[in-house]
């Protein structure tokens, strides 16, 4: 998109805009764009208040009040139980999932130069699951081990696919190719899983490959919230490195980014973090794909941005359980059929907004 | 600006510091050969220029400088110190880079691309200094793009898109900037603005450039130093005005040639002999309408100023 739409409103601007950076006098500066700055704020205040909604929402319905004065410790002893044991694990898993999958799916999208290069897409969603498939059906696990499984079965899947896309370092488009072959592969495996699988194990499956939040407490949320703790602020701070990736290997170079080592690191820290967030809601669809686009048009900033994306992912996961239970009940939906139709839906009417505005 | 017309700037004799050298090294990609044992020393505050015909390597030394391309054996030395040990931010500091193409990103505007070039110089909480901010309004201006600084890059023509990726690297603060085939895709006017302004920080600024060129006339015009290569080895290097012959070219490219004093600029000007029967003429106006007139001059027009020459515009007709 070439963005010429934007054009009138700069000109009025009579001296190129200097870059927003807030400076000590010791020499330490920090750059600030004060347009994501602001998108990331709306974001998060959208995400919070969401969940504010989502834990008040439920058979048991408590005013958005009551739910702020309960999560302060003054509610009364039925809502305690219910905010503190039942809903508000749920939401943080929600919130969590869905910051790992935007800030994933932005990394994926940077490495892969290419908005198709989403985990869902390349293969490392369809290994997550076909992981924890394999503990399910044949190994009979317990919740923890199919957990554990679909971690594992996303860090194979994720370094397999890296190792066979090298050749003389890691080019985007060969890393989308050999991501879409494995995920044909890995979808294979899984039918045949399904189809094996005894009735029971073929429902437990099938629930928990459309991704759902239904009865996460917070044993589901501690290990997230660890991987998130690391994983985030190492993405974070490979983001500047990586958008130089995005210019040309010998650019990057040029500018004295080791561009193998980012783009490792890079493609390490999301898998985990997708693996992560699929063994705490099951393989969420199509956060990781959207998010980063969404945020992108948002913040109307080159390339994909980290943060933005990781704020979008959260706002969506919330906003998509929330429509869903609102809709048909709580438990009624999974949040992945949501997703999907909330994030697909969102993405198509943006392009095609686009396109009417000629950007695309 | 003025071109480098006088050759007592480009007679300077290779022999002061060199910052950059290549010690005897042999370049492949995989299996593939493409030089051995090839040493070269950059002049410092040279215009180093490095000719050759298609696959000759030319590039590929020009990666090697630019440690984009490990040397299967030997070194490449920057400041005495194997390039590739050094620190990648390290040498980016010292080593400014313009690779044969750059993706600019979706929707990026020129001062923020320009801006990128600061990278190595900041760190996490040294993002973005007012010298920072003061280097990028200078890289802007010194290449002409400050007028566009607000501008997508995606909206820009050719010739700017190559004067903003110039002033990205030059807002690297390098003394030593590499570029490769900067003029290619460029229609005349913008090969000799940009050539020009490469004369300028050379000149102006004491930057030692070093550059792959594929029109042999204009690295004899700007540059101070050339480098001949064929088949990965290096025919001659030194001042064009000494080392550019007819004899080397025929060596170099196979191309019979003359080679001429450029009227312009007094600097060497290969005009290649005309092969094919009947592609010479004495006057452009007697093409059209006499052929037997063009059959019967022999040896090149000198008025035909460039590589063109070899190939007509229009055979006469029969």
């Amino acid at each position: 998109m070439t963005g010429t739409s934007r054009a009138p409103e700069r000109a009025a601007v009579p001296a190129p805009a200097p870059i927003r950076a807030p400076r000590t006098r010791g020499g330490l500066s920090l750059r600030i764009d004060a347009r994501a700055a602001l998108v990331c704020a709306v974001l998060l205040l959208a995400a919070l208040g969401v969940s504010v909604l989502l834990i008040g929402t439920g058979d048991f319905r408590i005013a958005p009040l009551d739910v702020l004065r309960t999560l302060t410790g003054q509610g009364t002893p039925a809502q305690e139980f219910i905010v503190r044991d039942l809903r508000l694990p749920r939401v943080v898993v929600a919130l969590l999932v869905g910051a790992a999958l935007g800030m994933a799916g932005a990394a994926f999208q940077s490495v892969s130069r290419n908005p198709l290069g989403s985990p869902d897409v390349i293969g490392f969603g369809q290994g997550s699951a076909a992981g924890a498939l394999i503990v399910i059906v044949l190994l009979k696990g317990t919740a923890y081990q199919v957990a554990a499984g679909s971690v594992a079965g996303g860090l194979v899947t994720g370094l397999g696919v890296y190792l066979l896309a090298w050749k003389r370092g890691v080019q985007g488009y060969r890393l989308v190719l050999v991501g879409i072959g494995a995920s044909a592969v890995l979808a294979a495996v899984k039918s045949y899983l399904l189809v094996r699988a005894d009735f029971v194990d073929a429902a437990r499956a099938v629930v928990w490959l459309t991704g759902s939040l239904d009865g996460r407490g917070w044993e589901q949320v501690w290990p997230l919230l660890g991987a998130c703790a690391v994983l985030m602020p190492l993405l974070l701070w490979q983001g500047p490195a990586l958008r130089l990736t995005e210019m040309g290997d010998d650019t990057a170079r040029g500018l004295g980014v080791r561009v193998e080592r980012v783009r490792l690191v890079t493609v390490l820290a999301a898998v985990l973090l997708t693996a992560f967030a699929t063994a705490a809601a099951g393989p969420v669809g199509f956060i990781a794909l959207t998010a980063p686009q969404l945020a992108r048009r948002l913040t109307r900033s080159p390339g994909v941005g980290l943060l933005p994306s990781a704020l979008m992912g959260s706002a969506l996961l919330v906003g998509a359980d929330l429509a869903a239970q609102r809709a048909f009940g709580s438990g009624q939906v999974p949040v992945g059929v949501a997703t999907g139709v909330l994030g697909g839906g969102y993405l198509l009417w943006l392009l095609v907004t686009e396109r009417r505005a000629g950007r695309i | 600006m003025t071109p480098l017309s006088d050759k007592s700037t480009s007679s300077r004799p290779p022999g002061g510091r060199q910052r950059l050298t290549a010690e005897s090294v042999t370049l492949a990609y995989d299996r593939r050969m493409v030089a051995e044992d090839l040493s070269v020393a950059i002049p410092d505050q040279s215009f180093t220029v490095i000719v050759g015909p298609n696959a000759c390597g030319k590039s590929t030394l020009l990666r090697a400088l630019s440690r984009l391309l490990k040397p299967a054996r030997g070194r490449v030395l920057l400041d005495g110190q194997a390039i590739g040990s050094l620190p990648a931010r390290t040498v980016a500091r010292t080593l400014g880079l313009l690779p044969q193409s750059s993706v600019a990103p979706d929707g990026i505007t020129v001062a923020r691309l320009v801006a990128r070039g600061r990278y190595p110089h900041q760190g996490l909480l040294r993002q973005w200094s007012a010298e920072d901010q003061r280097i990028v309004d200078e890289s802007m201006a010194a290449t002409g793009v400050a007028a566009l600084a607000d501008r997508h890059v995606d909206e820009l023509s050719g010739g700017q898109r190559q004067r903003v990726w110039i002033a990205m690297a030059l807002a690297q603060q390098t003394p030593l900037l590499l570029l490769d085939e900067p003029t290619t895709y460029l229609d005349i006017q913008h090969q000799i603005d940009v050539l020009d302004l490469c004369a300028e920080l050379h000149e102006q600024h004491g930057r030692t450039l070093v550059a792959v060129l594929h029109d042999l006339n204009q690295a004899a015009r700007y540059a101070t130093h050339l480098i001949a290569l064929r088949d990965g080895r290096i025919e001659a290097q030194g001042p064009p005005g000494e080392i550019l012959t007819a004899e080397l070219v025929e060596r170099v490219f196979g191309v019979s040639c003359r080679v001429i004093d450029d009227p312009e600029s007094g600097t060497p000007l290969v005009v290649p002999a005309a092969r094919r029967p009947g592609a010479t003429r004495t006057a452009v106006s007697g093409a059209g309408t006499s052929g037997a007139a063009a059959a019967t001059a022999d040896g090149p027009s000198a008025t035909a100023g460039n590589a063109a020459a070899g190939h007509p515009a229009g055979s006469p007709a029969p």
